[in-house]
């Protein structure tokens, strides 16, 4: 099997926290990647250099073949993003969205209205695509970015936390459809969660990642035996420890955190 | 090009979208508008000036579009804490057009809203010189780039909105009273007129008024010159500030 996601020897510091230091993995062609970790592993750290967002201090990315210190837009136009908070305008319909998203993504106007009437309809918000996205449900808002962010056909999708705050059925949905479109449109998932039996189920295989470095790589199955654990969870604990962790949080997730609580 | 067209429909949208926006920011113009022009009226008549309404009327319109278009300019924030930059951000696009393209969106709801305000003044009594209708609408247009474009700026440095009242009584306020707009520039304190020359909505307001009312403090190839230039050091600043953004 063929990587698509290529990580080597990456650090990044933040003034004296060490966010990543020296990973190492890489992701399958066409696999459901599950990257997990306490609050303040490093997670996010790692997706945002892996999308652009970040430069890291050393080490090398290959996301399909593109490094995103030479050649950010081909890697922008490589991947599809569902954030860990909603990235829509909510004062424009879900067509809208779609139809914006298409246009930063250069698709061509044909395409682009077939595609999205495409994806709408997976989701099951084509009857609602020209109400205004403010009028949605957070699980409605998420599906709506799920579908945005396979618009442009990527090649890998990032879902970070893509299911927090939402209840068992939506999660449920939005699981089936993310795992129906890794299957028909061959999307490699690289996603985050808090909720291990999630991660059990849908994942292939999972790193787990604590203080900035990955302690354990592998399938479900195998995370468990090497831990005698009986669930993912447990497992989970055994390799991270029980202690909560205290994260250094900037005035601007503090911020988000509100917005996102206001919210629900 | 597509690029900057979509983000200035998508302001246009926004703007066209929220009803209580448009008008909440109609109420002060027209408050002041009506106060200070009948109020101040007599005095500025038995002072030997004329007719306060003409005088007024292009500040206030300066006035509105100067909040408007910083408003949208900081807008940024707003779209940083609803998430939506971000979406921008990582799309195969460079920061230069995503910038461009939110400027002149801000500048264009801006420039609207002047334009209503202007037809608002005619209602007031304002009796403006219709000839040089579309010189005074490029000038709006270039006090709207400017402002949008420090706004941008200003937002691209700012966390959150908690400089927001900084912003609006160190800056705004400032740029607006320092303007000429609600009183002539003429035999003022030497420290206030040093202020004054250097606020570019000085030469928004004067520029305006010879458009309208065909009275000139400085002159206008100056006032052109002058906003010219300050257009193209803030758009420059701010897709400098906006380009150097981290998520």
């Amino acid at each position: 099997m063929s990587a698509i996601i290529v990580v080597d020897d990456l650090v990044k510091s933040f003034k004296e926290i060490k966010a990543v230091d020296h990973i190492s993995f890489s992701v399958n062609k066409g696999e459901i990647f599950g990257f997990l970790g306490p609050n303040g592993a490093g997670k996010s750290t790692t997706i945002k250099m892996l999308t652009t967002l970040l430069v890291p201090d050393r080490g090398k990315i290959l996301m399909n073949g593109f490094d995103p210190l030479t050649e950010p837009d081909k890697v922008r136009q490589t991947f599809g993003i569902v954030f860990q908070d909603p990235s829509i305008d909510e004062e424009l319909t879900a067509w809208e969205n779609m139809e914006l998203h298409g246009v930063l993504y250069h698709i061509p106007k044909k395409v682009r209205r077939r595609r999205i009437e495409q994806l709408l309809k997976i989701v099951e918000l084509w009857d609602r695509r020209n109400d205004p996205a403010k009028r949605f449900s957070s699980g409605m808002k998420r599906r709506l970015e799920i579908s945005r962010g396979l618009l442009h056909h990527p090649a890998i999708l990032f879902l970070d936390e893509p299911t927090l705050g939402l209840d068992p059925q939506t999660r449920n949905l939005i699981w089936g459809h993310i795992k129906q479109l890794n299957q028909t449109e061959r999307v490699t998932v690289f996603f985050t969660t808090h909720y291990m039996e999630e991660a059990e189920r849908v994942a292939g295989r999972i790193a787990i990642i604590d203080h900035g470095r990955i302690i354990a790589l592998g399938a479900p199955g195998e995370l468990k035996a090497a831990t005698n654990a009986s669930s993912l969870e447990d497992a989970f604990i055994n390799f991270t420890g029980r202690n909560i962790r205290a994260e250094e949080v900037s005035n601007l997730d503090q911020l988000r955190r509100r917005v996102r609580l206001f919210r629900r | 090009m597509k690029t900057i067209y979509i983000l200035w429909i998508r302001q246009l949208k926004r703007y066209y979208r929220s009803k209580p926006r448009i008008i909440g920011s109609l109420g002060q113009p027209v408050l002041f508008l009506v106060a200070l022009g009948f109020g101040f009226g007599p005095i500025y008549q038995k002072a030997g000036g004329g007719d306060y309404i003409q005088f007024l009327a292009p500040g206030i319109i300066c006035m509105s579009i100067l909040f408007t278009s910083v408003f949208s300019g900081i807008e940024i924030i707003w779209d940083r804490q609803f998430g939506f930059l971000k979406e921008t951000l990582v799309a195969p696009v460079s920061r230069f057009h995503i910038m461009i393209g939110r400027t002149l969106g801000g500048a264009s709801v801006a420039t609207l809203q002047g334009v209503i305000v202007f037809s608002i003044s005619l209602l007031a009594g304002f009796k403006p010189y219709l000839i040089a209708l579309p010189l005074a609408l490029f000038i709006m247009v270039l006090i709207a780039v400017i402002f949008t474009a420090l706004g941008t700026a200003i937002a691209s440095l700012m966390e959150d909105m908690h400089g927001f009242q900084l912003i609006m009584n160190f800056l705004i306020m400032p740029l607006f009273f320092l303007s000429g707009a609600l009183f002539p520039l003429d035999g003022l304190p030497r420290a206030i007129e040093i202020a004054s020359r250097a606020n570019p909505l000085s030469y928004g307001v004067d520029g305006l008024r010879f458009a309208l009312i065909n009275v000139c403090h400085f002159s206008l190839a100056f006032d052109l010159t002058f906003m010219l230039l300050a257009a193209l050091i803030f758009l420059g600043l701010g897709s400098y500030l906006f380009s150097r953004i981290q998520i």
